[in-house]
């Protein structure tokens, strides 16, 4: 059974989104998908500034075992990316609630609303 | 449903994440796939290999068999006891398998891949026509390897007192029998250890002996990583149907004294050699961060392009390192296409480790 946050949305593509107070919104990867890749080796990071449409490929996580696109759950400017996860890629496998990917300004909070709540999700992925 | 070894339960009972290969139910790993290879480079552990095909082959022109069906020659196998490994070729000198061959006293123990079975047998069939020999394919067994520094001393505290006496005076590419164990010094790491092929009836017991007394279990995941630094090649990626043993830094697994010896692709090689080999296997390491894969292609300055055949990220090196084919005038630089974009790489030898020790 994998660990799925009662606050946070995920996208069907098992990236997680949680809206915070300032109104930005930070993405990361569910523990469902850090398990079925295993070992993280390697994060692409997006840059700064970069423009998201919901669903876009928004960087790669490479496991020993695989390339993964990651992809941006909602629509949105890029505003910070988790620098540290290049010399610590395993903190996705650690922690991936805490391993926060990117983090975005949306372009319309709405759109969190379209992904799934953690009882949907835990549904999606057979739980 | 794929196949499944008699070890099947015990690994679920271990929380491997299983995944199919070549239509077996494997262990991918159990946890953490580096982990696990950290453990067979500094210790040791254990892989359940009873996927592979073993083969054994008797009758009165077993050897005479073989020196015309395998690259390499049996007649250097001079007593019981000797290994030693080879490719079986089609007449254009492509790569039908890969294999170990083991003499014992009264017939070869071949030990070939598991995703190849069907063609091995098939391939072998067409070949028999005029020999009198046997092929006996063992299905009875399974096959455990117990791989790393620590293996070999590990293993003989928990067998048998004649068990562990054959286990310490093995020298490496040897093989022995023991009662129904058939007991050999070979691998597929790069470390110490030993492969034991042993009825499947007898295979959970000692595998939970192994893993009670504290070896690590190893997943499919750590071999591939522990063979791609030990820069040994995996049939169906590196090697294949369509390439040869020279294109594939295995030009040494051919023996072509005598020259009286027709082993089938013996001509093609020839031809091959004669008009100069076009390939070659070489190591790729990366120095920036980022995964080689396989079918990435490698650009070499004013050389021309090749293919990674094998990528990943190495464990021991902690950057990422690939076996990859090309032009046979390589440089010691070349560029590699990840993503759209080209990355630095370093050409070397093809055996990034060995032995615990890193050797580019």
């Amino acid at each position: 059974m994998s660990n799925i946050p009662a606050e946070l949305r995920f996208a069907e593509s098992h990236e997680w989104a949680r809206l915070e107070a300032d109104g930005t919104v930070t993405v990361g990867i569910s523990d469902h998908a850090q398990e079925a890749l295993g070992d993280v080796v390697f994060v692409e990071l997006t840059e700064v500034g970069t423009e998201f449409a919901a669903g876009e490929a928004a960087g790669v996580v490479e496991s020993v075992k695989a390339a993964s696109d990651i992809y941006s759950p909602i629509g949105g400017e890029v505003i910070a990316v988790n620098e540290a996860l290049a010399d610590s890629p395993e903190e996705l496998n650690n922690d991936p609630y805490a391993a926060w990917i990117f983090k975005l300004k949306p372009s319309d909070k709405a759109e969190l609303d379209k992904l799934l709540d953690a009882a949907a999700y835990k549904a999606a992925i057979g739980e | 449903m794929g196949q499944r070894t008699p070890l099947y339960d015990l690994h679920l009972a271990l929380g491997a994440k299983m995944v199919d290969f070549g239509g077996w139910d494997m262990p991918l790993h159990y946890g953490s796939q580096v982990e696990e290879h950290h453990e067979v480079r500094r210790d040791c552990g254990v892989f359940d290999v009873s996927h592979m095909t073993v083969i054994d082959v008797d009758g009165p022109q077993a050897k005479a068999w073989l020196q015309h069906l395998l690259a390499n020659d049996v007649g250097r196998l001079h007593r019981p006891g000797r290994a030693l490994y080879s490719t079986m070729l089609n007449e254009r000198g492509g790569i039908v398998d890969d294999m170990i061959v083991y003499r014992l006293e009264d017939r070869y123990r071949l030990v070939f891949n598991a995703s190849t079975r069907d063609q091995d047998l098939a391939w072998m069939q067409a070949q028999v026509a005029g020999y009198d020999v046997h092929l006996h394919e063992r299905q009875d067994l399974a096959m455990l390897a117990i791989q790393g520094p620590q293996a070999r001393q590990k293993i003989a505290e928990l067998v048998t007192q004649s068990r562990a006496a054959l286990i310490q005076h093995l020298k490496p590419f040897e093989a022995e029998v023991d009662g129904d164990w058939f007991i050999a010094r070979t691998g597929y790491t790069g470390e110490d250890g030993l492969e034991i092929a042993l009825p499947a009836e007898q295979a959970p017991g000692f595998f939970n002996d192994l893993v009670g007394a504290g070896i690590s279990p190893i997943g499919l995941g750590a071999r591939d990583t522990l063979r791609v630094e030990a820069g040994m090649n995996l049939y169906g990626q590196d090697i294949h149907q369509d390439v040869s043993p020279l294109a594939s830094n295995m030009a040494w697994s051919i023996a072509w004294e005598p020259a009286s010896r027709q082993f089938i692709g013996r001509s093609a090689l020839e031809a091959e050699k004669a008009a100069g080999v076009a390939h070659k296997l070489v190591g790729l390491v990366l120095e920036e961060r980022g995964v080689l894969r396989a079918h990435q292609v490698v650009r070499i300055a004013d050389v021309g392009e090749g293919e990674i055949t094998s990528g990943s990220f190495s464990p021991t090196l902690s950057k990422s390192i690939a076996l990859a084919r090309v032009p046979m005038a390589t440089a010691d630089r070349a560029e590699v296409e990840i993503r759209g974009k080209w990355y630095p790489v370093r050409v070397v030898k093809p055996t990034f480790v060995r032995h615990g020790k890193t050797l580019i």
